[in-house]
């Protein structure tokens, strides 16, 4: 029983993590799918957005600013925000240009992001990073929010204490994966209206030949920026899940650059570009791989421990990190040049009135 | 007027500006080689430098243990910038050739895909830690110590920027030498003029791909070295840490230009140490933990004004 607990348990956490990257895999879907814009600063935006959501939601402290304690809706919103302003000043500064550019430019402002989270130290409390991140069904057991309207309206302290004492201690893990499913569900939704509406055709027609909608009126770089902005404002919103689900983040490790943008890269175009059900199911599907490549690993490496001892295997435990990396890497250079259009090729809307 | 600003600003940031800006320039040179010639930006041109130092450390450690030489750090280059060139050709022909007649944007993914498996490969191989590159304090080089004490200019250098400088120098009068007087050197000029002019004049686009890589390889792994050489250990970001101001160096010398790219390397690199000068009151200008930043705000300001560059560069 307690194994099917803990089947059940590892099974929710892939489908929360997965989820969160399949909100980044689809952000990236609304650049590079819809619009053609190559960004490689995906962890800058979600840190961005882990950020501003953990700054504003999380109990005071004096580790760091804010602490505002504002509603976690708030602070999601926030994010969003926030995020998609920066997109914003990055897009009227270098969507114009080629794409290399616009390229070097996201590297460079995820870059950037990670300089100021980690030296404003006043302000994020530097590398040491924010703890205590409330998550969403979890925060409900802290004393201060069933302490406060509008949950102590209902039962006082000792009640709901009773309440949570009486609920198993894995209860709103459940709860929190199903959100965050509901939420790429609504995000799925609004993204297949915008693709098949006048605006999406625009993009497809922009991407695909830049010159000839330019001749026939369109605000190409316009409607850059507004993909850009949009696809980044749902970065921002995965990227304060994300802050959720760990609790506790930190400038350089949660935000690695190379590996959380690398990651949404290998997702969107194994799940295949330019199609929102790809993105999402390459994210779960390459985050499956990806978290079972470790078991995969790890016992392999036991099992070599369990038949030699001509040398440490040790050493093999610390780096069988980088040899997932290596893998998943080749597995992105063999997806791009074998089947560059992904496991669900972008199907383009039927011309009107032949649906 | 020497001894209460001088000594201090010349020192301790001039000729560090100028060493780091020797290091910027080598490695942009690849950089805009790549953009101008394959006309793609190599991402994973910062994982070479670093290769090419691991190389270069690995090379002297076993001279070390197995035949007792204790080689210089400039020697053990030697044997890993061919091992470098040959890395980069292989990568060349197996994840970058297939996509010579795709949108150029998937050569940049491929190259950013690269620059992962490269340096998940050297952290698999080397491990995680940092590795000891020139053990001890390198002490400012004692003749120039003396000789310009005694004319109340006392400068110090230590050797290892010595050494920096005059690699720099002499690679780049070889490299004057070949891109002015060699046939090869012309080639890849006419072919980041105007690929479509150099193809149709018979030029060997193949063979210009091929020197391109040598060149680039050649400087990056000096560049790796000299980087290695001066901070005097090894880790696996040194490379990515470079990336940006090598970009930010060939956009600011303008794209295709090599001697654009050491301009705006030396620029770079004396930005970023100038930048931590205290010019207003007692505290650095710019906090030493944005330095980076420095580089990235004058690219942006380039890809805002004159997205050609200084020298007149291709735009996209």
């Amino acid at each position: 029983m307690d194994q099917l607990l803990g089947l059940f348990l590892y099974f929710l956490s892939l489908l929360t993590v997965g989820g969160i990257f399949a909100l980044l895999a689809l952000g990236l879907n609304v650049q590079w799918g819809f619009a053609g814009l190559f960004n490689v600063g995906i962890a800058g935006f979600a840190a961005v957005g882990a950020y501003t959501y953990a700054l504003l939601t999380t109990d005071t402290s004096p580790f760091h600013l804010g602490g505002l304690g504002l509603p976690l809706v708030v602070g999601v919103v926030a994010a969003m925000l926030l995020s998609g302003v920066i997109a914003g000043i990055i897009g009227v500064i270098c969507i114009r240009l080629r794409a290399d550019y616009l390229a070097i430019a996201t590297i460079g402002i995820a870059e950037i992001i990670k300089l100021f989270l980690k030296n404003q130290t006043e302000l994020t409390n530097g590398p040491r990073g924010i703890n205590k991140i409330p998550r969403t069904w979890e925060h409900f057991t802290e004393e201060r929010f069933y302490t406060s309207a509008p949950m102590s309206w209902i039962s006082d302290a000792t009640g709901w204490q009773a309440f949570f004492d009486a609920l198993p201690r894995w209860w709103w893990q459940p709860m929190f994966a199903m959100t965050i499913l509901l939420i790429i569900v609504g995000v799925y939704i609004l993204l297949e209206r915008a693709r098949l509406s006048p605006w999406g055709r625009m993009m497809t027609a922009i991407r695909e030949n830049e010159d000839a909608s330019q001749a026939a009126g369109k605000d190409v770089t316009r409607r850059r920026i507004e993909a850009f902005v949009l696809g980044a404002v749902i970065m921002g919103m995965a990227g304060a899940f994300f802050a959720q689900h760990l609790r506790l983040i930190d400038p350089t490790n949660t935000f690695d650059p190379a590996k959380m943008t690398f990651l949404v890269w290998v997702m969107l175009i194994a799940g295949g570009s330019g199609n929102n059900r790809g993105a999402i199911l390459g994210a779960f599907l390459i985050w499956t791989i990806w978290s079972g490549s470790e078991l995969v690993i790890n016992s392999s490496i036991e099992i070599i421990a369990n038949y030699q001892d001509m040398f440490d295997v040790g050493v093999l435990r610390t780096r069988a990190g980088y040899l997932r990396m290596l893998l998943i890497g080749i597995l992105l250079q063999f997806i791009l040049q074998r089947y560059p259009s992904g496991i669900l090729p972008e199907s383009r809307p039927a011309a009107i009135g032949k649906q | 007027m020497w001894a209460s600003f001088g000594f201090e600003f010349v020192n301790f940031y001039l000729i560090p500006g100028l060493v780091l800006g020797c290091i910027y320039a080598l490695g942009a040179i690849g950089i805009t080689l790549t953009f101008g010639i394959l006309r793609f930006a190599n991402f994973a041109h910062g994982e070479v430098m670093m290769t090419g130092a691991y190389l270069t450390w690995t090379i002297s450690t076993l001279a070390g243990l197995w035949l007792g030489w204790s080689l210089h750090p400039l020697i053990a280059a030697v044997p890993a910038i061919f091992a470098a060139i040959g890395i980069l050709i292989l990568i060349d022909r197996y994840f970058y050739k297939p996509f010579r007649n795709a949108p150029t944007i998937m050569v940049v993914m491929a190259s950013f895909g690269m620059m992962l498996v490269v340096r998940s490969t050297v952290q698999f191989i080397w491990g995680p830690n940092q590795l000891t590159f020139v053990k001890g304090i390198d002490k400012p080089n004692e003749a120039v110590r003396q000789f310009t004490a005694d004319l109340d200019l006392m400068i110090l250098v230590p050797n290892k920027h010595f050494w920096i400088m005059a690699g720099t120098v002499i690679i780049m009068l070889c490299f004057t030498y070949l891109l002015e007087r060699t046939r090869i050197g012309k080639a890849m000029r006419a072919v980041s003029d105007s690929p479509d002019l150099a193809r149709v004049t018979g030029i060997d686009v193949e063979a210009v791909v091929r020197a391109t890589w040598v060149v680039g390889g050649f400087c990056a792994v000096a560049a790796g070295v000299f980087l290695a050489m001066d901070i005097q250990f090894l880790e696996t970001t040194m490379g990515f840490r470079m990336l940006l101001p090598m970009f930010a160096a060939a956009i600011l010398g303008g794209i295709g230009r090599p001697f654009g790219a050491v301009f705006g390397g030396l620029i770079i690199g004396l930005a970023e140490e100038l930048s931590a000068y205290p010019w207003i009151g007692d505290a650095p200008l710019i906090s030493p933990g944005y330095k980076t930043g420095v580089a990235f705000t004058i690219m942006i300001i380039m890809l805002i004004v004159r997205p050609s560059g200084l020298f007149k560069g291709r735009t996209f």
